[in-house]
């Protein structure tokens, strides 16, 4: 997980609310033996006119030119703006590896599901929660050519190229966690030494655990 | 922490538990004697001794330690076998056997994976191979006390042995393998007490089915389930295993039940199971981590089962049961507007009708097998009333499906297997029959 500072880049608006996981990486997706190759099926269904499995390559689908990550405007978008409730639905962690692997550093909406939240932070990708009154002037400049943001941690703010600031909230730890980069493996494995000695010593209490 | 509101079993327990020296149960003492420590974000790390690996959960995690280049933490702590996704016929022909491409991929991963990082692979030539929820008992390899993971969520199958078992996600199976530990916040006890006797002929399944009828599929959310009462202690270890198996359908995170004589007959002699002097430290340190006989559960919830009959789901969720003298329910009768919807909804996908009774109800099919139910004992006690019968003309497909290659070699040795194919059954190969 690379650390997180700050992100400049084009945003998309996807204007739907209640978005869930199996709209964002359908399941017939998660067959695959990878933690990779979700990117071209995220938003699947919306995204391709036929309906796609995991052997077909992107070239061999027929792309749905009406939705609006297909918008030759959009292209290399890095932050997606939109509605409440995003990720709600099941608990798939796929949904945040296709965000990412499309290229989205930033989500930015009103309010995000619980368990997707959480993944997020388990895999470096940044939700921001803004006000609706904020989400909808931004929805409004989004429909500007080459409409782009600065999203910074560090400072917990968004700012547009005009210098108008909108700062967010976001949980210490959270914030601390994105910053270093640190997944739950590496903030594990910090505490590698304590592991070792208590399996030193779980071993001379229950020898029978370490037959193998 | 755990405060005094709900039933301490008695004053002097109330009070040490406003002391915050509330007498352990089960749950507790496992959990303490596997506490590595706190992690800088407050989450408890929990060491894990058994690790049990499937095909459809693994690769990832595998894929996601070779990016980092991390090596496992402990490759001796796992144990794997493909069973999700494997087909139950034709298994003779081994990989080639498979007709889904994406299956085949899935086992030839693990196979690869597991050679490449020197795991132990029952794969799916071997006699051993089977659900992992069959073999890791069956092996020896759960033990009472361990604390064991799986990334399925069945895995609290293994609560039976007194043992901490619990369902994890794929980055969680990642994590397992990069350090032992789990990271984790301890739950709430919650104690089923199971009062009364379960009539002749009633299984563990019966039991619990009316336990989750009881509690709802949510109703031990949060916490971790420990089954007591004479009738619990009477069961095998099969029938202790179909109960743990299904502590998830009633929302918990484990179930349990206590060490005991069954407990320790079933693991001796297992090909994983300590011998000699190491057995004998084994028994005492069991033994000692039962329950206090005044532990404190956060809740307690009495079942009695003395009325108990046979049960019988009948919808989309298995809360919806009811006893086979019952009838299904009338949505209109629902007081709850949710429950009313559901309940509606479900009667329309099964085609039943409101009030209509379980025993007007014709099967299509018949399915014998699963992590619930695909062990010996259970293979013993449908072939007892097959015997000498026919599967019914208006039965589209009756198929027995054991939980591993060595339940169906002995239940091939003890006839079972030519009672149902005299009956008109088909006998499969091992698997989970997804």
């Amino acid at each position: 997980m690379k650390a997180f500072e700050t992100v400049h880049g084009l945003v998309a608006p996807l204007d739907r609310a209640n978005i869930d996981t199996d709209q964002i990486i359908p399941k017939q997706f998660l067959k695959s033996i990878k933690r990779t190759g979700f990117g071209d099926n995220l938003f699947d269904a919306w995204r391709y006119l036929d309906e796609g499995d995991m052997q077909m390559t992107q070239n061999e689908r027929r792309l749905n030119h009406e939705f609006v990550l297909n918008e030759p405007r959009y292209q290399g978008a890095r932050i997606l703006l939109t509605r409440e409730n995003f990720g709600c639905g099941s608990s798939r962690e796929h949904a945040v590896w296709s965000l990412m692997e499309y290229g989205f550093d930033v989500v930015i909406a009103p309010s995000f599901a619980d368990i997707f939240h959480n993944n997020c932070l388990k895999n470096g990708l940044l939700p921001v929660t803004l006000d609706h009154a904020t989400v909808d002037q931004l929805f409004d400049r989004a429909e500007e050519p080459g409409f782009e943001l600065t999203v910074n941690l560090v400072a917990q703010e968004v700012r547009l190229n005009d210098g108008t600031v909108f700062s967010f909230e976001i949980d210490p730890d959270y914030k601390a966690k994105l910053r270093s980069g640190e997944d739950d493996i590496i903030a594990t494995l910090r505490h590698a030494d304590q592991i070792r000695a208590f399996e030193g010593q779980h071993k001379a209490r229950q020898p029978w655990l370490f037959n193998r | 922490m755990n405060l005094c509101y709900s039933q301490p079993a008695s004053k002097l327990a109330g009070f040490l538990i406003l002391k915050g020296l509330a007498v352990p149960t089960l749950y507790d003492k496992i959990w303490a004697d596997h506490l590595v420590g706190q992690r800088f974000d407050g989450m408890s790390l929990l060491y894990i001794d058994q690790h049990l690996l499937h095909e459809v959960t693994s690769p990832q995690a595998f894929e996601g330690l070779a990016l980092a280049g991390r090596p496992m933490w402990r490759v001796g702590a796992n144990l794997a076998t493909p069973d999700h996704n494997v087909p139950t016929i034709n298994r003779a022909a081994g990989i080639a056997g498979f007709d889904d491409p994406i299956a085949r991929q899935q086992v030839v991963t693990l196979d690869e994976n597991c050679r490449r990082h020197g795991v132990l692979q029952f794969d799916i030539k071997d006699q051993r191979q089977g659900i992992v929820h069959v073999i890791g008992p069956e092996q020896g390899a759960t033990l009472p006390g361990m604390t064991i993971v799986c990334g399925d969520s069945h895995t609290s199958t293994h609560g039976a042995f007194g043992a901490l078992a619990q369902g994890i996600g794929t980055s969680e199976v990642e994590h397992v393998m990069a350090s032992q530990c789990l990271a984790a916040n301890k739950t709430l006890n919650l104690q089923v007490k199971v009062v009364g006797d379960l009539p002749v002929g009633l299984s563990a399944k019966d039991l619990v089915l009316a336990i989750i009828g009881q509690l709802g599929t949510a109703g031990a959310t949060g916490h971790t389930i420990e089954y007591t009462g004479a009738a619990i202690a009477a069961l095998s270890m099969e029938g202790r295993m179909t109960l743990c198996n299904m502590s998830i359908e009633a929302g918990a995170r484990a179930g349990l039940v206590a060490i005991d004589d069954t407990t320790l007959e079933y693991v001796h002699g297992r090909p994983f199971a300590p011998i000699g002097a190491q057995w004998d430290a084994a028994e005492s340190y069991w033994r000692s981590l039962n329950s206090d006989s005044d532990a404190h559960f956060d809740k307690t919830v009495i079942v009695n089962v003395d009325q108990l009959v046979p049960q019988v789901t009948w919808g989309t969720s298995p809360e919806m049961v009811t006893g086979v003298n019952g009838a299904v329910p009338d949505p209109a009768t629902i007081s709850d507007e949710v429950k009313a919807e559901s309940a509606r909804l479900a009667l329309k996908y099964m085609g039943l009708t409101a009030d209509q009774p379980i025993t007007d109800i014709w099967l299509d099919r018949v399915f014998i097998g699963s992590c619930t139910n695909s062990r010996i004992e259970d293979l013993r006690s449908a072939a007892s009333l097959v015997k000498g019968r026919k599967v019914a003309a208006s039965i589209k497909q009756a198929i027995v499906v054991p939980g591993s290659g060595l339940v169906k070699a002995q239940a091939e040795k003890e006839g079972l297997a030519q009672i149902f194919i005299d009956a008109g059954f088909e006998w499969r190969d091992p698997g989970c029959s997804r």
